[in-house]
């Protein structure tokens, strides 16, 4: 896959993607549909912040045909399917790619819309954040279990002493 | 295993934990040799910070012998005496490969919202829901990302000395490297505690021409004299900011390092907003950052301010005036132990480093909840309470 150039997007163009990229697609075909989104700079924050639709952007420190192997969405975007709408671009800097997500214009399916509830953005904050984890060191980080997931230790014996 | 919890209001207590596993391919598990106090646990028993749940285990400065690794450790084997980063960062994403391992992306496993917005390095003994790890002052501890945050331990450095490499050690150094410390500098540091003394000692190691300490604890202050090697000035006794423009002929230290955190002096009567703050919103009170205006008062014109003290919010009355008008340059952070420990520890292992004055009490684990008192209390000289599971 040919890297994608900050010319070959006219700077502050995403690329627009959904469902399987052809690799090609990626460097090329896509380029024509590029279309300018997120001008986050131009946005005020806080009113604007909270639209359920705004994108969700996170920095991949890896190329982009790294985050999208052979042109495919990765884990676990690809099990929102069309339920989300995905771009890309290089990172400024050499700092790799920014992917974003956000709702696609469809109404979600029954479970989905169940899961994702009115404000989609946590959801697809987690499974972006898992898809850089998952690029940069191969899995997802796994908390501790917390003593408030089960039996708590505080209930549990004290110890002789 | 045992592991000192906290409890919510019936404070601090050892109780009987299920024992850590590994839940990543990159982790290790490290059974504690030593695990110390430190002044960032301070905050979470007020409330000030990441919010601890009843039973989270703390302490994040320890060392241990590694008993059991997952099939993605290729560094370390079962047996090896080990000091831990008292954070945890991957290693691999853009912030780690800059060497800023404090501002790791994937460190932390707390929710996709970080308390500030962004993620940052995982903490042992914060509170898994703000994205932390279960702490040392336990049997065991799961290490995740061990490659990167575990270095062993070389042979002339014991255990009581090589606990310090973990945290205090690493933090000193960063104060030294964000202010740029060289030779022929003056540099002051606020907080004779473990932090201060190590910020000191690397001022020195650095190049620095005098370095001065200052606290309000004459044991503290003799601590740093005869230990670390640097000048002294006790706050209660002198007037600070004049003390050091006299000895720096008028222009101020260099390099100015608040290492005493938003403590509290009676001696300073409160301001306008915490006396609003108190009268309106009980417990919201503004953190007091009296150590951080001093710094900025008394130092050089275009000199460097380096903040390393635990602020886990916002402060009052900051003399940002001053810094624009003075030219300062502002640093803060926490260390990147990944990056420094193999050095320190070989700086440890020559004797240029000394950490061994800095555990003045050494308890058992059950006894945490009294090391606790002693060193929050500053009691009967107490630099650190080093634990022994």
């Amino acid at each position: 896959m040919a890297r994608m150039g900050r010319s070959t997007w006219g700077g502050r163009a995403l690329a627009r993607t959904a469902g399987v990229l052809a690799a090609g697609a990626v460097a090329g075909a896509t380029a024509a549909r590029a279309l300018p989104v997120p001008r986050w700079a131009e946005r005020p924050r806080a009113a604007r912040d909270a639209r359920p639709d705004r994108w969700q952007v996170v920095t991949v420190d890896r190329p982009p045909e790294w985050v999208l192997p052979g042109g495919r969405w990765p884990e676990p975007l690809r099990r929102l399917g069309g339920a989300v709408e995905v771009a890309l671009r290089p990172a400024p800097g050499g700092r790799g790619t920014e992917l974003a997500a956000r709702p696609a214009g469809t109404p979600l399916p029954g479970m989905a819309a169940h899961v994702v509830g009115d404000d989609p953005g946590p959801l697809l904050r987690q499974a972006l954040r898992q898809v850089k984890q998952l690029a940069e060191t191969g899995e997802v980080l796994r908390a501790d279990p917390s003593p408030l997931d089960g039996p708590q230790p505080s209930h549990g014996p004290a110890v002789p002493g | 295993m045992r592991a000192l919890c906290w409890l919510g209001e019936d404070g601090l207590a050892v109780r009987r934990v299920p024992d850590p596993e590994l839940r990543n391919s990159t982790d290790a598990i490290v059974r504690v040799r030593r695990s110390s106090t430190c002044g960032e646990d301070l905050p979470l028993f007020a409330g000030r910070g990441p919010v601890l749940s009843v039973g989270d285990v703390l302490g994040h400065e320890f060392l241990g012998d590694v008993v059991e690794v997952g099939p993605g450790v290729r560094r370390h084997r079962v047996g090896d005496r080990v000091v831990v980063c008292a954070s945890v960062a991957c290693g691999n994403c853009w912030y780690c490969r800059q060497g800023h391992y404090a501002s790791c992306d994937n460190g932390s496993a707390g929710p996709a919202v970080a308390r500030w917005g962004q993620p940052t390095a995982g903490r042992f003994g914060h509170p898994p829901a703000a994205g932390g790890f279960a702490g040392s002052h336990a049997e065991y501890v799961r290490v995740p990302y061990a490659d990167v945050g575990a270095f062993a331990v070389p042979e002339p450095v014991d255990d009581d000395r090589a606990v310090f490499a973990s945290d205090a050690v690493p933090t000193g150094w960063l104060a030294a490297e964000l202010g740029e410390v060289g030779p022929g500098d003056v540099v002051a540091v606020w907080g004779a505690g473990a932090v201060g003394q190590m910020a000191a000692r690397a001022a020195l190691l650095r190049g620095a021409d005098r370095v001065v300490v200052i606290d309000r604890y004459p044991e503290r202050l003799r601590s740093a004299e005869r230990h670390v090697g640097a000048e002294t000035l006790d706050h209660r006794a002198v007037d600070v900011p004049a003390e050091l423009w006299e000895l720096t002929g008028g222009r101020g230290p260099d390099v100015c390092v608040e290492a005493a955190g938003p403590t509290g002096d009676d001696a300073e009567p409160p301001s306008l907003a915490e006396r609003f703050a108190a009268a309106t919103r009980p417990g919201t009170a503004p953190e007091r950052p009296i150590a951080v205006r001093e710094a900025v008062h008394a130092c050089r014109k275009s000199g460097r301010v380096v903040v390393l003290g635990t602020f886990t919010g916002f402060v009052d009355a900051f003399p940002l005036g001053a810094v624009v008008d003075k030219g300062l340059t502002l640093r803060a952070g926490r260390q990147h132990g990944q990056r420094w420990i193999p050095m320190l520890l070989e700086r440890m292992a020559r004797g240029e480093i000394p950490t061994g004055h800095l555990a003045t009490h050494r308890l058992p684990l059950d006894q945490g909840a009294h090391g606790y008192d002693l060193f929050r209390d500053r009691a009967d000289g107490c630099l650190r309470a080093v634990f022994t599971p």
